[in-house]
């Protein structure tokens, strides 16, 4: 049966399961389009900028484990995907992105809507392909979701040509995969993983760190029953906030720039660090040379380009988080450790997270309000960049894995809200909430379209302060206060910009509005802004100065309260 | 008490660059600036930035514009740097700063437009580490820059912007990127200007063209049927005065690309339109019967040639281009000359002798007549034609116009009425969709007293409406036209006259546009009548802040005459 | 110190940019690069030579992997390993020098494969430090021009690593 290039990848797309596709058409991939519309199969989503396309497959991909696909056109639809592939590479979301290509005799000379995207996206993919032949196509969409899912997941990109996609090639779907280059590790080695036992059940003071990895494993039951057998305190990655219940006693919450204060000062005194599915970013760590100083540290991790990358490690355990710690659980001893703990729990009492409690509406109450009022429904939490992304990552208290999505790596403003519409998608009966400030969400605020087309009734908790805060709050500190172009007058009226997409707008300005119409907003059933005004002198405390260990962060003080 | 102590500390790491003579990498880098005589930066700070951001807020003579993507800034630099022919200058962070920008990189190289872009990175020791927000923007961007620094030690600093500067603006333009690290921004040296640029690599091609020159008069002299097609080259090196003057001189009729557009005088009984897949069919007759051609600055992209094969088939071709890299890539021609448009056309000036075409004029004028561009006419439903039509009314020529990509953007091409270069700013090469909103906000901060007049789609609105809010702040009086039709139209196009009409995903749902202009504190009209277009593009004009104007024209209207895709461009559709 | 990275990689367009661009992006150290291809003519072997301590080599090694098409690395330096590089030395030779540089030609175990009017062109095989010995030793004649292959480098005795392993 002879079918065209189009045909072929739309039905392999089938055959990967793939029942969602976000993109935006145009001229290099009419006849992927004109294909797709046949499929019965496959629903597609027409985003209102490409950027938003990324952001939404990175979004469906990270709820629903499976691998997320959005398309463009060639030339500038390919390039306003930069942003999101790297993103999606950054923090290891499996993404396959189909772009058109101008037809292969035109390709290098510069033709109308042409753009070297494989060139262009080598430093921000795990692979990419530029498709020359319609034989091979079928063959490079199954590799592309193969390399996109397994190993370290990542991005994959497979460019298109029109020639190509035109043409006419047998149908045929080849069954298996096969990359000589590329076989990732998933099974532990054997001595390793008994050392690792061993530092374990000899460590005094121990600390369990888990980060993204451990999601992208399934991991999240081992990690309890290690946590628990143990009895050692864990801390998390930005990334894998909610792997671990933070309401259990042995939760720590989150480590770093701006993790928890006692986050920080216990991973500064622990005696062993068990670092699964993390990479010791910069954010999380400090200045390296004071980051867990007396620790030994083990570091499990499928990306073995990891280990020893940024930190040095005394145990290095390449492999799959799930399948390591399967084997390594029955040798870990169970017990108590009263002594660390009792110490644990004096420095969490003794420096709690706090903030101020002036008569203004502050933001982590609302953060910490939304966090009770959705904590026994089945929710999803996406942020954008900035300082609401830390207050929601300190406050929300999450509990669940898959249900905390943000751009930790790369730090993309824009990306939390066409992440709550590609999450909102994939999981059509669960709320989700889009915590997002006035700088990010101006980024990609056009989608709105899109989620009134497709009737998602995402939640946007809007923190509108008129201004870059984050880069306020760094002015403040490194610069002497000089706040120069954080300044966002000329923002909408984010309540009849809501309107004017037929969505609901909220809009928050007292402390005892919260709860009410946070309830509001959460129990309608439609595409609802709720926007809380506050002020932008607001501070993200703790904070790790540059170059500083993280036990010498700066703290939130009475009286300084919002950071004047 | 540990916390002041740590503040103070933290702070005075800020002071440090008033100590001694010398100077941080960010102060040396606007320095730098100051000496290149930019007025202008559009940028978003960041963590990377912050340094520059504070060099920024201490320099009075430099303005900062903050818009809300960086998609924004760099189209509206890109406005800039076509309107007034400077460079335009742009500032990002690091990592998604950065990759935000690469759309309008990729825009301004397409249609060699000079910009200098700053981006910030993590720290040369972070760097390949994959640290917080880093991103390797000089590889990203290595297919789509004449040239990127990545500056590693602050001595090299303002040599680097010295020789961006002199890349950007010279020889063909474009765009060239400086990617900053930000302890390179903290780093400190004595400032100084090279005066001198050694770039061994980058020899602009010396003067030496007579020969060619004088052989292009001969073939000039014995043309019978001359056409000249003038290209963006023309606007770059300011040659329009020699271009009008050699066409008057030797009678040739003149054909203008897309981004030639304004290089000749729209009103000039000479001038034939644009070439090429949505040109004129008078335009694509004459260069497909010449036995002439002079293409002056353009590129024989395929949007111009259609079928390269049957393309201007008897006749010699002349090419008149600064980069010799597109001489004989697209096209075979008979006679090269790498030159600026304007130096050679100056040459070959002094050489030719005036010279009668009747016969080929009167050819042209009976094309001219038999085929012209027309639409159907509607009472009652708005066509996009005829309001360009009424903007050509109402600004009588006097105003800058930005478009979008789509039919409007060929709509416009073909009956906005241009007389002075660089008056007509568009996403040629790439055909960026999101591109005219910014840029035109580029286009009126140059130029605070003009009038600007944006035509853009309601897919291509959406792209960047968020802009609005800069418009307003900086209280921008554009006139923002949407041709709004509730389809990507020019895709929806394809799938009419190619696939059956099988409209797969174009159909597109937009916001109430006059209330989305209102929720911003701007101005929102809507035309739902042909009556009721001259009347509201005047009261727009008249308007000093942002307008925006919702019109619905009818949803289902095809640019015509068109070439279909590889085809000869004398075999039009609906011609 | 310099390391000797032998390796394989799928024999496909686009591979040697991959691998520069990654050099490039993490900012190692690149001393020579040498690729060709194997017995098998779907691989190409490269021979990379680089500068870095053992982190960075680990890194580099690690990095290199990450790519698709990489099958399979070898850091040979600590390998008993026969490395060899070609160079041609395009060296001024007027006639009442061309006796002296023949003479050196010998020793080195050169050969000229081009005579000018007053140049000569000497190609040299060998390892690293027989191809300055003979730099030096003809730099006091005015050398005009060098061109450099780079390293390439195989293994000794039965060692076999195409990849099939």
């Amino acid at each position: 049966m002879a079918v065209t290039g189009a045909e072929i990848l739309i039905k392999t797309l089938e055959y990967e399961g793939v029942d969602t596709v976000f993109g935006y058409p145009g001229g290099a991939v009419l006849p992927i389009y004109d294909a797709l519309k046949e499929s019965s199969k496959i629903k597609h989503i027409l985003v209102r900028q490409e950027q938003a396309a990324v952001h939404a497959a990175s979004g469906y991909a990270r709820t629903t484990g499976k691998v997320g696909v959005c398309m463009a056109t060639s030339g500038p639809g390919a390039t306003n995907l930069v942003t999101g592939i790297a993103t999606a590479y950054m923090d290891s979301i499996p993404v396959v992105i189909i772009t058109g290509q101008v037809s292969t005799e035109m390709v290098g000379t510069d033709a109308f809507q042409e753009v070297d995207i494989t060139g262009i996206t080598m430093p921000i993919s795990k692979h990419n392909y530029l498709v020359k032949n319609v034989k091979d196509l079928s063959r490079i969409i199954r590799e592309a979701f193969h390399i996109a899912k397994t190993g370290r997941p990542g991005p994959v990109l497979v460019d298109v040509p029109k020639n190509v996609s035109a043409q006419l090639t047998k149908y045929n779907i080849p069954e298996d995969v096969d990359l000589r280059g590329y076989k990732p590790t998933y099974k532990g080695h054997p001595t390793q993983i008994k050392n690792a036992a061993e530092l374990i059940n000899e460590a005094k003071k121990p600390v369990i760190f888990a980060g993204g990895g451990v999601i992208n494993s399934e991991a999240a039951a081992e990690l309890k029953i290690l946590v628990e057998k143990t009895s050692a305190p864990i801390t998390t990655t930005l990334n894998a906030l909610g792997v671990f219940p933070e309401t259990h006693p042995q939760s720590l919450g989150m480590l770093g720039l701006h993790g928890t204060p006692y986050a920080n000062y216990v991973v500064t005194e622990c005696d062993l660090l068990v670092g699964l599915g993390v990479r010791f970013d910069d954010r999380v760590t400090g200045a390296v040379e004071k980051f867990a100083p007396n620790a030994k540290k083990i570091h499990i991790d499928i990306d073995p380009a990891e280990i020893g990358k940024n930190v040095e490690v005394d145990l290095p355990l390449v492999g799959d988080v799930k399948t390591i710690l399967e084997e390594l659980l029955p040798l870990v001893e169970e017990r108590e450790n009263r002594e660390w703990n009792a110490r644990v729990e004096k420095i969490k009492k003794e420096y709690p997270l706090r903030y101020g409690e002036t008569l203004a509406l502050r933001p982590q109450y609302v953060i910490e309000k939304l966090g009770e009022l959705t904590r026994d429904k089945d929710v999803v939490i996406t942020t954008d960049v900035g300082q609401h992304q830390m207050w929601t990552a300190q406050y929300y208290k999450f509990t669940k894995p898959r249900t905390m999505l943000t751009s930790g790596g790369l730090g993309t403003m824009g990306y939390g809200f066409p992440a709550a519409i590609g999450a909102q998608l994939g999981n059509r009966d669960k709320l989700v909430v889009a915590v997002t400030g006035d700088g990010s969400f101006q980024m990609h605020m056009a989608e709105m379209g899109t989620a009134v087309e497709n009737n998602l009734p995402v939640k946007v908790l809007l923190f509108n302060n008129n201004c870059l805060a984050l880069v306020r709050q760094l002015q403040h500190f490194y610069c002497n206060k000089s706040y120069s172009a954080v300044d966002f007058s000329g923002n909408p009226d984010f309540i009849r910009f809501a309107e004017c997409y037929g969505a609901k707008g909220i809009r928050i300005t007292k402390t005892e509005e919260t709860v009410p119409k946070l309830e509001e907003a959460l129990n309608n059933d439609s595409l609802t802004i709720i926007e809380c005004v506050v002020s932008n002198e607001e501070m993200v405390y703790p904070m790790v100065p540059n170059n500083k260990g993280l036990n010498e962060m700066i703290h939130f003080e009475e009286g300084e309260d919002n950071g004047r | 008490m540990a916390v002041a102590k740590d503040l103070r500390e933290v702070c005075q790491f800020g002071n440090l660059m008033e100590v001694g003579k010398k100077m941080s990498g960010a102060d040396i880098l606007i320095k730098s600036l100051e000496c290149e005589g930019v007025d202008t930066i559009f940028g978003y700070p960041g963590g990377a930035v912050l340094n520059i951001y504070d060099a920024i807020y201490r320099c009075k003579k430099i303005k900062h514009i903050l818009t809300r993507h960086e998609q924004g800034l760099i189209h509206a630099a890109d406005g800039y740097a076509r309107s007034t022919g400077k460079p335009g200058v742009c500032i990002a962070t690091s990592g998604p700063g950065a990759t935000n920008l690469v759309t309008g990189i990729a825009t301004a190289y397409m249609d060699s437009v000079p910009l200098v872009i700053i981006t910030g990175q993590v720290a040369v020791s972070y760097i390949g580490k994959d640290s917080f927000q880093e991103a390797d923007i000089t590889g990203i961007t290595l297919p789509i820059t004449k040239y990127s620094y990545l500056v590693k030690d602050v001595r090299d600093l303002a040599r680097y912007v010295r020789e961006a500067f002199h890349l950007a603006t010279t020889g063909r333009p474009g765009p060239v990127l400086i990617d900053l690290p930000k302890d390179v921004t903290y780093a400190e040296t004595e400032f100084f200007y090279p005066p001198e640029i050694d770039l061994p690599g980058y020899k602009l091609k010396p003067n030496g063209i007579e020969k060619e020159v004088e052989k292009a008069s001969e073939m000039l002299k014995e043309a019978q049927r001359p056409v000249i097609i003038a290209g963006g080259g023309v606007v770059n090196s300011g040659a329009h005065e020699e271009l009008l003057a050699l066409a008057e001189k030797l009678q040739i009729p003149v054909s203008t690309t897309l981004m030639g557009k304004g290089s000749f005088p729209e009103n000039h009984p000479l001038y034939l339109g644009m070439p090429g897949m949505h040109g004129t069919a008078y335009a694509n007759y004459a260069i497909s019967d010449c036995d002439l051609l002079l293409a002056v600055g353009m590129r024989f992209d395929d949007r111009v040639t259609g079928n390269v094969k049957t393309f201007a088939k008897d006749a010699k071709v002349i090419h008149i281009d600064i980069d010799a890299a597109e001489i004989n890539k697209n096209i075979h021609v008979d006679l090269s000359i790498v030159s600026d448009a304007k130096n050679a056309l100056e040459k070959l000036l002094g050489l030719v002798n005036e010279k009668d075409n009747r016969r080929w004029l009167d050819k042209i004028e009976y094309w001219k007549k038999e085929y012209p561009l027309k639409y159907c006419k509607d009472s009652t439903r708005i066509k996009p034609q005829y309001i360009l039509e009424k903007i050509n009314e109402v600004t009588a020529g006097d105003a800058y116009f930005v478009t979008d990509t789509g039919q409007h953007q060929m709509w416009a091409a073909q009956y906005l009425k241009c007389v002075r270069p660089r008056s007509f700013m568009t996403s040629g090469g790439l055909g960026t969709m999101g591109y005219g909103f910014p840029a035109a906000m580029g286009v009126q901060i140059a130029h605070p007293e003009a009038k600007v007049v944006t035509i853009v789609g309601d897919g291509g609105f959406q792209m960047n409406s968020q802009e609005l809010a800069t418009a307003v702040h900086y209280n921008l009086p554009l006139t923002i036209c949407i041709f709004n039709n509730g389809y990507l139209g020019m895709v929806r196009q394809w799938q009419d006259l190619f696939l059956d009409k099988r409209y797969s995903h174009t159909e597109i749902s937009q916001p109430d546009f006059v209330k989305l202009a209102e929720s911003y504190g701007a101005v929102g009209m809507r035309v739902e009548k042909p009556e009721d277009v001259k009347k509201t593009l005047e009261k727009a004009m008249e308007t000093p802040r942002p307008v925006v104007i919702d019109f619905l024209i009818e949803q289902e209207e095809n640019v015509f005459p068109m070439v279909p895709a590889g085809g000869s461009i004398d075999k039009m559709l609906g011609r | 110190m310099k390391h000797t990275l032998s390796v394989l990689v799928e024999n496909k367009p686009g591979v040697l940019t991959r691998v520069a661009g990654l050099f490039a992006r993490r900012g190692y150290n690149i001393d020579s690069l040498a690729v060709g291809r194997t017995e098998n003519p779907e691989i190409s072997r490269m021979t990379i030579v680089v500068e870095g301590d053992d982190r960075v080599i680990e890194q580099v090694t690690k990095q290199l992997h990450k790519l698709i098409e990489v099958i399979k690395i070898n850091d040979i330096t600590e390998d008993e390993h026969v490395h060899r590089e070609l160079i041609l030395i395009k060296v001024n030779a007027d006639p009442a020098h061309r006796m002296e540089i023949m003479q050196i030609v010998n020793v080195f175990r050169a050969r000229v494969v081009d005579f000018g009017r007053n140049s000569l062109i000497i190609e040299v095989t060998g390892d690293e430090g027989k191809i300055n010995a003979i730099e030096n030793s003809l730099h006091p004649f005015g050398i005009r021009e060098v061109v450099r292959t780079g390293k390439v480098a195989m293994v000794r005795g039965p060692k076999h690593k195409n990849g099939k392993s």
